[in-house]
């Protein structure tokens, strides 16, 4: 039960041979696992229904065009973040850790750039050689 | 801001040479994470990398159907099913999404009842978390075999661009792969807390090393991982 009743604290130190490690050659501070009151996963396993619902509404009702896509985009990625943020702790972990693992990721939109030109071009080059029709 | 040098005790230490001190001398005495387990460090690091994976297998997919002259077959339609009389648009990938998502929730209160030493809960929250991943796999089984049999190939199908075929087996298949992997891990984790290993120290069957609960938390990073992956799938090849 001790361990029940620490966990108000949200977070506390890890009782393993890896913590005691560190701290014996006082490299790092102590280790900490994540621990947070039960409700905020409740919350957030709510909102996901909800955010997936939602998506599957827009092909639902048939939404088209941009509205359908920026619908798309942004339930997407309140969902991710929801997930990454609580599920997957990252809303806790300190910066060193959460912008090694979260900026590479970002960068991969400079290679969709990239390739959103390369593939104009491919099917420019297509259209003119086959013709408009398939 | 002390913690993270190395204390000087005023007499210079022999360093390990040859090899040995290339070793040494990589791992220098510091860590860049502070405060995260050398486990959870790893697990995020692979998870950055199986990013990149999906990144490029979405990415492969986009310059795809960008570049096609011949029209997509539409998702919608595609992924239909045909339920009391009438065809229900994307349903199956609909129940699939909510099967995932319930997974995730069941996986994230295990990892709390793991941290508060409550061994039944968190081996029951962990199989649960299996049983949905299995379920989610023989969904997706299901979907293969009618889109087979509907004539769908890595080289053509009947409604449109060939490409659809190969982005389709590639994506899900992949994703399909992790979430099965999940599923195995996920088991083996549950026996370890089911037997309570975590609290007698027992060594681990393939390293020898003792693990702590920490174990739940990082097998519960991959599995929303896993869920996050098909959220985009969701987004970009079902949705768009």
């Amino acid at each position: 039960m001790a361990e029940a009743t620490a966990n108000g604290l949200g977070q506390h130190t890890l009782h393993g041979t890896q913590a005691h490690d560190a701290a014996a050659t006082g490299i790092a501070p102590a280790e900490v696992h994540q621990e947070h009151p039960i409700k905020l996963y409740l919350v957030v396993w709510l909102w996901l229904f909800i955010l997936s619902a939602c998506s599957y509404l827009i092909d639902y009702v048939g939404l088209q065009g941009y509205l359908r896509w920026s619908l798309i985009l942004i339930f997407m990625m309140l969902k991710a973040g929801l997930i990454v943020a609580v599920f997957m702790h990252m809303a806790w972990e300190r910066l060193a850790l959460t912008y090694a693992i979260i900026l590479p990721p970002i960068l991969v939109l400079v290679f969709v750039a990239m390739m959103v030109f390369e593939s104009d071009y491919t099917l420019l080059t297509r259209t003119l050689f086959f013709g408009a029709e398939p | 801001m002390a913690d993270t040098t190395l204390t000087h005790t005023g007499q210079a230490q022999a360093r390990p040479a040859g090899l040995q001190g290339v070793a040494a001398d990589w791992s220098s005495d510091q860590r860049a994470f502070k405060n995260v387990s050398w486990g959870k460090a790893m697990m995020w690091i692979f998870l950055l990398s199986d990013t990149f994976v999906f990144g490029c297998f979405l990415l492969s997919y986009m310059t795809a159907r960008m570049s096609t002259r011949v029209p997509w077959p539409n998702p919608s339609e595609v992924f239909s099913l045909h339920i009391g009389g009438s065809d229900i648009p994307l349903i199956l990938i609909a129940i699939m999404t909510f099967v995932l998502i319930s997974s995730s929730g069941t996986m994230a209160m295990a990892v709390n009842f793991g941290y508060r030493r409550d061994r039944r809960k968190t081996a029951i929250l962990m199989l649960l978390t299996a049983a949905l991943g299995a379920t989610f796999v023989g969904m997706q089984a299901f979907e293969w075999t009618k889109l087979i049999t509907e004539g769908v190939r890595p080289w053509g199908n009947p409604w449109g661009a060939a490409q659809f075929g190969s982005s389709f087996f590639m994506i899900t298949g992949f994703h399909g792969t992790h979430v099965t992997f999940g599923v195995i891990f996920l088991i083996i984790v549950a026996r370890k807390v089911w037997r309570g290993d975590y609290d007698t120290g027992r060594p681990g069957f393939f390293t020898s090393r003792r693990g702590n609960y920490e174990h739940v938390e990082i097998m519960g990073l991959y599995w929303h991982f896993v869920d996050l992956v098909w959220v985009f799938i969701f987004a970009f090849f079902y949705l768009w």
